[in-house]
């Protein structure tokens, strides 16, 4: 890792202050049976910051997010959370140390209501138990009351009033990307993982999605990993970029830093260049 | 233009999480209940209190239950008729082996056992999911066939295999007409349909259907899918475990293991695809649906043959019961997977438009 | 000893059987990721049509001809099985491209009412025998190497001989050939299969009409066995747990999951039901099912299902 990498462009991005590594994945090795996905991978988190990860297909990006937030155990390696190592834990504990995340393909809950779907980001903030849910008296209730107020604020940041009480299946797909969001928010996560948040949408659902991405960061302070395959959009919003080709890292930088990288050029136009 | 909501503003977030958003749905429903309780005694009659109207009123009861599993949280049951069954049988074991147990207290420890096991069986739908799980929960069903018929502690050695309770008495209430007994189960649906609707409105309903909707999404975002799920099979099985207690005691008054049979379990689960999946109103629909269709077809059936010279035999009425149940969970399921309950829906989406067409 | 071979070879015949009934939904299972509770139903249809058609063409034959009307009511039956597939297809399985599994399952039970429903206003509902001339007596085999010798029924010797060769035929099918193959694309992704050009609703219909020919044949030996009647449904709750022992798309699970569960019900009856009661082969048979599933969710040969984000 080169040592400006470390030295965060704190001006570039408003004046936000950059923190402690808050993730460290340290030597990742992923396998499918025979298939190697990720190889060695080695890179760091800071508070605050957006981290983007790009690559060609199949390289990996995915995999490494869903090594993250515990979906796939790697079989090397360790992961540094606030210093601490991370025991082998499933999604949802991952989920209760404060990291969400939003998908390639949309995985909303198509039966529910917008609005239940990101009430169900706060679900584990939830306390009342299934008693007192069951007979709705006073702290269920309240409960319930207080939470809807926390969603309905989400709610007006991401500027979906007008289909909260609609069914997501019934959505367009730049909608549910952000209810997606929405729900990822929800759980007032300290890292926020996005899955290509902006594939398949139009100029204008990306500049939205950008907005909301740099606000989301500004106004709460949560730390951003990105994948993304639109270059435009990286280069603009993310702090510190790393890149994976055949699930090796080929790169990690500032965005200018990752520009001019002669493998990265290599893995993008190929090596005749 | 009776059926409107112009002019009902929320102004409170509580406001906006009631039961029913529309005025006119709370007093429609408040009105049936209450035509249920004081109109209904007085219009039926014992017939009709026997055959349709308290069978409905406890199938009504199950079927909730596996609509909270199958429908809320998306975990198929074909055992259903076994969680009816070790209701009925604990309640029952209660009822005769403590002494001054009270009548609506054993019902509940029934429904507590059936959960219980319901716990026990569900543990498998952590593994697997679908035709699996309607594996395990068909286990259950066997299983639960065989104890009942061939363990006699279960059945406090009868000697016939059957078992019934001599005298029901609720708080000083005795429970002896069809009337009363009407009143009986009326009072548990009643209760627990506002539970099952709490449940679904809150946290852990949201909690069911988002393992329903998409598993592993739900998992990242914090729902521990054993806990929804065991405690989806819990809940629904104390439902189903309460409602066989009531079929045994209340309708049945002595009854066998045959009355739980799997074919009691497949006609829950078409209850439920019927009636509506995710629906509570949808249970009530399948089951009235399904208790009434039988009847009618009874009466309507002979008559139809009449008219064109054919005699229509009992056998072959119940073949044509066969074949419009296929059909009809053959083309809910394609056609409106939120059965009858969508329908009734519409009906009220097209009622407050009225008389405009848009 | 004698005693044992003798209650692990009656194991080792049924469990023949039951793989035959098992055969079916795997075959649906494979080509259309549809699981068949209908098998049942499409087994009693079957054995309802062989037994009526060939009483019928008896009588008109004036009995004379036991053979010509066996073959006029197999063939009869063959139509009714290749009837009740392309219905199927043509107004439901259509209909229900890429739904989810579980969806699928209730459809069929769904189907599984409307045939028995529809078998029984055409075919009747009392019990009818099937008479293809199978033997009844029992023989005693092995008497050199056991004392006594063990007693075998013939007509289950046959009828498991005649599940092997159909096992084996199937086998070779879904692996050898074009049609096999298709079939394997169509159950993994439907949607897949369309776009490389597989035509869903013919493949879809070929093997639909293959397993209502296994189920003939199913329905031919069970009928002749225990005569043709209602309770023949229930031959699929008894091959249910095979399949999941065996594995959902394993041909050659569903051969040795039914030679287990034969066995370990009969054993289990045998040497533990005197226990507890008796009549416990039918949930002692879920019980093994459920304790495979819990350690190997995809069955003994099934294959692995992994989850993917």
């Amino acid at each position: 890792m080169t040592n400006a990498s470390n030295a965060a462009p704190a001006a570039a991005q408003g004046g936000r202050k950059f923190g402690d590594v808050i993730l460290d994945l340290q030597n990742i090795s992923l396998r499918f049976g025979g298939v190697k996905a990720l190889t060695d991978i080695s890179f760091n988190i800071r508070e605050h910051e957006v981290r983007a990860i790009i690559g060609p297909n199949g390289a990996g990006k995915s995999s490494m997010l869903n090594v993250i937030n515990g979906v796939y155990h790697p079989q090397e390696g360790k992961i540094m959370f606030r210093g601490q190592e991370r025991k082998k834990m499933e999604p949802h504990m991952a989920a209760k140390q404060g990291i969400a995340r939003t998908f390639q393909n949309i995985a909303l809950f198509k039966g529910m209501s917008v609005l239940d779907n990101i009430m169900t980001g706060r679900n584990l903030r939830m306390k009342c138990n299934l008693f007192q849910q069951a007979l709705w008296i006073g702290a269920a209730r309240n409960e319930e009351i207080a939470h809807r107020e926390k969603v309905e604020e989400i709610v007006d940041f991401l500027e979906i009033q007008h289909i909260r009480k609609t069914a997501v299946g019934a959505l367009p797909y730049g909608l549910q990307k952000r209810v997606d969001l929405g729900r990822a928010l929800a759980m007032e996560p300290e890292i926020l993982l996005l899955d290509e948040p902006m594939a398949g949408m139009n100029v204008e659902e990306k500049q939205d999605m950008c907005r909301f991405i740099l606000d989301i960061s500004d106004q709460f302070g949560t730390t951003i990993v990105l994948i993304e395959h639109d270059m435009g959009v990286v280069m603009d919003i993310s702090d510190r970029v790393v890149v994976l080709d055949y699930g090796k890292k080929i790169g990690d930088g500032t965005p200018d830093e990752v520009r001019n990288n002669q493998d990265v050029i290599n893995a993008y136009l190929g090596s005749g260049h | 233009m009776i059926y409107r909501e112009n002019g009902q503003f929320k102004t409170s977030y509580l406001a906006d999480q009631q039961i029913f958003t529309i005025a006119q749905d709370k007093w429609f429903v408040l009105g049936l209940i209450a035509f249920a309780a004081i109109g209904v005694p007085f219009l039926a009659d014992e017939y009709l209190f026997r055959a349709v109207l308290i069978p409905f009123l406890v199938l009504a009861l199950a079927a909730l239950g596996v609509n909270l599993l199958v429908g809320y949280c998306g975990q198929i049951t074909l055992g259903a008729g076994a969680f009816m069954a070790i209701g009925a049988y604990a309640a029952y074991n209660f009822m005769v082996r403590v002494d001054g147990m009270p009548l609506v207290l054993a019902m509940l420890l029934g429904g507590v056992a059936a959960a219980g096991f319901g716990i026990l069986f569900g543990i498998p739908s952590l593994r697997v999911r679908g035709l699996y799980l309607a594996v395990a929960t068909l286990a259950a069903q066997f299983l639960c066939d065989w104890a009942f018929l061939r363990i006699g502690w279960f059945t406090n050695n009868s000697a016939s295999g059957s078992v019934s309770v001599a005298k029901l008495e609720a708080f000083g209430w005795v429970i002896n007409t069809p009337v009363e007994k009407y009143l009986f189960c009326l009072i548990f649906v009643v209760v627990f349909a506002l539970l099952a609707k709490n449940m679904t409105r809150a946290s852990i309903g949201r909690q069911w259907m988002a393992i329903r909707d998409m598993d592993v999404a739900a998992e990242v975002i914090g729902i521990r899918p054993m806990y929804a799920k065991l405690s989806a099979f819990a809940v629904s099985s104390f439902f189903i475990g309460v409602a066989g207690a009531l079929w045994g005691f209340v309708h049945l008054g002595s009854w066998e293991p045959a009355a739980f049979s799997v074919d009691r379990s497949f006609q829950l689960l078409f209850m439920v695809i019927i009636g509506g999946m995710g629906s509570i109103m949808g249970s009530f629909f399948g089951a009235a649906f399904i208790v009434i269709l039988p009847i009618f077809l009874n009466q309507f059936l002979p008559f139809l043959g009449g008219l064109v010279g054919v005699t229509v035999s009992t056998a072959g009425i119940s073949h044509a019961e066969f074949i419009i149940f296929g059909s009809l969970i053959i083309f809910f399921l394609i056609v409106e997977p939120h059965g009858l309950a969508r329908l009734w829906s519409i009906a009220k989406q097209k009622l407050r438009l009225w008389p405009f067409p848009h | 000893m004698g005693f044992f071979i003798e209650t692990m070879l009656g194991g080792l015949m049924t469990g023949m059987l039951y793989s035959l009934v098992a055969l079916g939904f795997v075959l649906i299972f494979k080509a259309s990721g549809v699981f068949n509770f209908a098998q049942g139903a499409m087994v009693l249809v079957a054995a309802l049509a062989m037994a009526r058609f060939s009483e019928w063409s008896n009588a008109a034959l004036g009995g004379d001809s036991l053979f010509l009307a066996n073959v006029i009511g197999i063939i009869g039956a063959g139509i009714v099985m290749f009837a009740v597939a392309w219905t199927v297809e043509r107004f439901v399985l259509r209909k229900l491209v890429n739904q989810e599994g579980a969806t699928l399952l209730m459809v069929t039970l769904g189907i599984a009412y409307v045939l028995e429903g529809l078998g029984q206003t055409f075919f009747g509902s009392e019990i009818y025998s099937i008479n293809v001339g199978m033997p009844k007596d029992p023989v005693i085999m092995f008497e050199g190497l056991i004392e006594g010798g063990v007693m075998i029924n013939k007509e289950d010797f046959i009828a498991a001989l005649l599940a092997a060769v159909l096992v084996g035929g199937l086998t070779v099918f879904f692996q050898k050939t074009s049609v096999g193959r298709a079939l394997r694309a169509v159950a993994d992704d439907h949607q897949a299969a369309q776009s490389v050009g597989i035509p869903l609703n013919k493949t879809w219909v070929i093997v639909w009409c293959v397993a209502g020919l296994v189920a003939l044949v199913a329905g031919i030996i069970w009928g002749s066995k225990m005569g043709v009647q209602f309770s023949l449904v229930t031959v699929a709750l008894r091959a249910l747990p095979v399949v999941i022992l065996g594995g959902l798309t394993s041909v050659p699970g569903a051969i040795v999951g039914g030679l287990i569960i034969g066995v370990g019900e009969k054993l289990s009856e045998v040497y533990l039901g005197p226990y507890v009661g008796g009549g416990i082969e039918i949930w002692f048979a879920y019980v093994m099912a459920l304790i495979v599933l819990l350690f190997r969710p995809q069955g003994l040969f099934g294959e692995k299902i992994i989850n993917r984000v």
